[in-house]
């Protein structure tokens, strides 16, 4: 049963592969049904398969299957190989069944759109990659499977690409994440030179035999990888592009700028994590990016109009929480998170994406209002997701997910009280501007009228995910003592001073105290709201957050603007310069020879006789 | 008697003349190996103008239906009127 792991990567493939050759010739619900049916294939034998690793474990509780051999070049040998272990499969399970019920989603939402069949191919082409990605055995195909995922990312952004603004941020998105790409890749090469292998599980074992603690190639190449997955999980520095990658049909963000792609940067690092253990500068650098990714991005969604960029910026903040417990040696807590945001970051993005269909693509969440009643399914599940994602206690997953982190930078070996109160103030946020986002779009007068309400293949998908959203956080003894096969325990190193109940207890209380204050911001009293942006300073910090802290006001003037400077100045090629004036040379000299041709044959004769005169002239006298 | 037919063949624009200049000029060619064979004693200035005879013979059959030729096409024999193949 294990054996039939192939399967899992290949059929999305294959469907891609079937719906880009023939996709125009099949009908809606034919594309659909391959589109769909194809994940949902996959899903099941992801689960067929998780049922035979957890009942009969493999040696070494790991199994790997080497389909071929890619390329085979003086010693250099990657093949192409799945690699399951705890984590892996963990992953891949989340991926193919979230992936499965957003593509049922959007089998109903992208209905009306041209492109239908394009849509899917592109879809299954992103959950084929994810999954090689995931599987791989080596750091070669991981690179591919990273690359095909940020291929996809990059069409579907641009999906509706009649709209040059979309094909705008398709183009920021690849560019951006393409800088951590190419750190990524020097990663690569610097292990390849100095270890001799790009097989991960050899190369992690070669690492920690050859490398001691703290030794410059572990710092540099976990500094490279760490760019890699700053660059795709959109961290600090490079957040900038996945608040535009909005741009894409919605389905397209709850899945991939949301719940799976932008999360293989913390796949990558609890993959290699050996290389993070060696270089605890690395590792402490993941915490602090990390860290101030979270407090960022929570201040920038406070201040977001549009409904999906909130949410964008709230994926931002929840996986720098991810990236802070990478840092301080929390791994499991990392992956629980990842699995819990999958489920609740999905559904909001659907229920977003259901709002915004009712009303007929309107994105400002100051021109919604009042949905409750209107659209109640939405409503609760929104508020599911929404409360997971804010931390209610005690029966939300996003609450045990993220407080297991929080607690954990303060008791975890790396951890320090400086990361716990930022996942204290992030957890604060994260309260308010999930609440502020619930109260504007379902409290209050009606904005605007509701037009389309969702069928059944929307909403069945919501409620399942609404459901995981709450019941996920029972995962977590399981799912921990599972993942610890794969990933090193996390060492408890800070006793005292606090207690995971304590830290429990305050996070509990800053949910509350950001829900109260939503509260009076957002539905008690609006007008508060404006006079808190009314003054100077307010109005300063607003604009300043609005525009992601001016990230993309530097990275205009430090690289585009000179880019474009060099590009213009250099519009006329100066190396074609040359060779234009060859040709400009040699142009003259034909005409001046041409007018000589007056097809008068004395003047010919006569030029004859000049020359002969001439030639014998210097025969004689020379 | 060279530069003479070159002359001719420069200043007349008539092709009957041109082509008179031309045989002038032959003629002073010939004059020259026929003289330089009979300064030196050997035969050959006297072989190499009798081939000129029979080249300039023939040329002027060629020349002559050329001009012909010309004539009945362009009603004249103004060499500098026939300036088509002008660059």
């Amino acid at each position: 049963m294990i054996s039939w792991m192939w399967l899992i990567p290949a059929l999305p493939f294959a469907s891609a592969l079937l719906l880009v050759l023939f996709g125009t010739r099949f009908s809606r619900r034919a594309a659909a049904a391959v589109g769909v049916g194809s994940i949902g294939l996959s899903a099941l034998v992801t689960i067929l398969v998780a049922a035979s690793f957890l009942s009969a474990p493999p040696a070494g509780n790991s199994y790997t299957q080497v389909l071929w051999t890619w390329i085979n070049v003086a010693g250099f040998e990657p093949q192409i190989g799945l690699y399951l272990d705890a984590l892996s499969l963990v992953m891949v399970l989340v991926v193919t069944f979230v992936g499965f019920l957003i593509h049922i989603y959007s089998a109903e939402f992208m209905i009306e759109d041209e492109g239908y069949s394009r849509f899917f191919a592109y879809m299954n082409l992103f959950v084929a990659s994810m999954i090689t990605l995931l599987l791989a055995n080596n750091l070669l195909l991981l690179l591919l499977g990273w690359e095909g995922v940020g291929l996809c990312s990059y069409l579907l952004i641009g999906f509706w690409y009649r709209d040059p603004a979309n094909g705008r941020a398709a183009r920021k998105a690849f560019i951006v994440t393409r800088v951590g790409d190419s750190a990524m890749m020097l990663a690569l090469f610097l292990l390849f030179t100095s270890l001799g292998t790009l097989q991960i599980q050899d190369l992690m074992q070669r690492a920690s035999e050859q490398w001691h603690l703290g030794s410059t190639y572990a710092l540099a190449a976990a500094l490279l990888l760490l760019g890699g997955a700053v660059g795709k999980s959109a961290q600090l520095p490079l957040q900038v592009w996945l608040p535009d990658a909005m741009a894409g049909p919605t389905p397209t963000s709850a899945l991939i700028h949301a719940a799976t792609m932008v999360t293989a940067g913390v796949y990558l690092i609890a993959r290699t994590h050996v290389l993070f253990s060696l270089a605890p500068a690395a590792q402490l650098a993941v915490a602090v990016v990390g860290a101030a990714t979270l407090l960022l991005a929570g201040f920038s969604a406070l201040t977001q109009h549009d409904i999906k960029r909130v949410l964008a910026y709230s994926t931002v903040s929840q996986i720098g929480y991810m990236f802070l417990a990478l840092g301080v040696g929390a791994w499991q807590a990392a992956l629980f998170h990842f699995v819990t945001h999958a489920f609740f970051k999905a559904l909001l993005f659907l229920g977003a994406g259901v709002i915004i269909e009712a009303l007929h693509d309107e994105h400002s969440i100051f021109k919604m209002g009042g949905l409750r009643k209107e659209m109640p399914v939405a409503f609760w599940t929104f508020v599911m997701a929404g409360c997971s994602l804010a931390g209610l206690p005690f029966i939300t997953a996003g609450f045990f997910s993220k407080d297991l982190i929080i607690w954990e930078t303060w008791s975890a070996q790396g951890g320090h009280p400086a990361f716990w109160v930022a996942g204290m103030v992030g957890a604060l946020l994260t309260s308010l501007y999930t609440f502020r986002l619930i109260f504007r779009v379902f409290f209050g007068p009606l904005g605007t009228p509701v037009t389309k309400r969702p069928g059944y293949a929307m909403t069945i998908p919501l409620g399942i995910l609404a459901f995981l959203a709450i019941v996920g956080g029972y995962l977590k003894e399981p799912l921990l003592g599972f993942l610890h096969s794969a990933l090193p325990e996390t060492i408890e190193a800070r006793v005292g001073g606090l207690t995971e109940t304590g830290s429990e207890a305050i996070a509990g209380l800053l949910f509350l105290v950001g829900l109260y204050f939503a509260y009076l911001f957002h539905l008690q009293k609006r007008n508060l709201a404006d006079s808190l942006v009314a003054n100077p300073v307010g109005r300063a910090l607003h604009q300043w957050w609005f525009a992601d802290w001016g990230f993309d006001w530097i990275y205009d003037k430090a690289f585009v603007q000179p880019f474009t400077w060099v590009a213009n100045v250099n519009k006329s090629d100066f190396v074609d310069g040359f060779y234009t004036g060859v040709a400009r040379l040699t142009e003259l000299f034909y005409r001046g020879l041409s007018s000589t041709q007056t097809g008068r044959v004395r003047w010919y004769a006569a030029g004859m006789a000049a020359g002969s005169v001439l030639f014998v002239a210097m025969v004689l006298f020379l | 008697m060279f530069s003479l037919g070159l002359t001719g063949l420069l200043v007349r624009r008539n092709l009957i003349f041109v082509l008179m200049s031309l045989e002038v000029m032959l003629n002073a060619a010939g004059l020259a190996f026929v003289v330089a064979g009979s300064r030196w004693h050997q035969a050959d200035g006297q072989v190499v103008f009798l081939f000129i005879l029979a080249m300039a013979a023939s040329e002027v059959a060629v020349g002559l239906a050329l001009v012909l030729q010309i004539y009945r096409r362009f009603k004249t024999l103004d060499v500098d009127a026939l300036s088509a193949m002008r660059g």
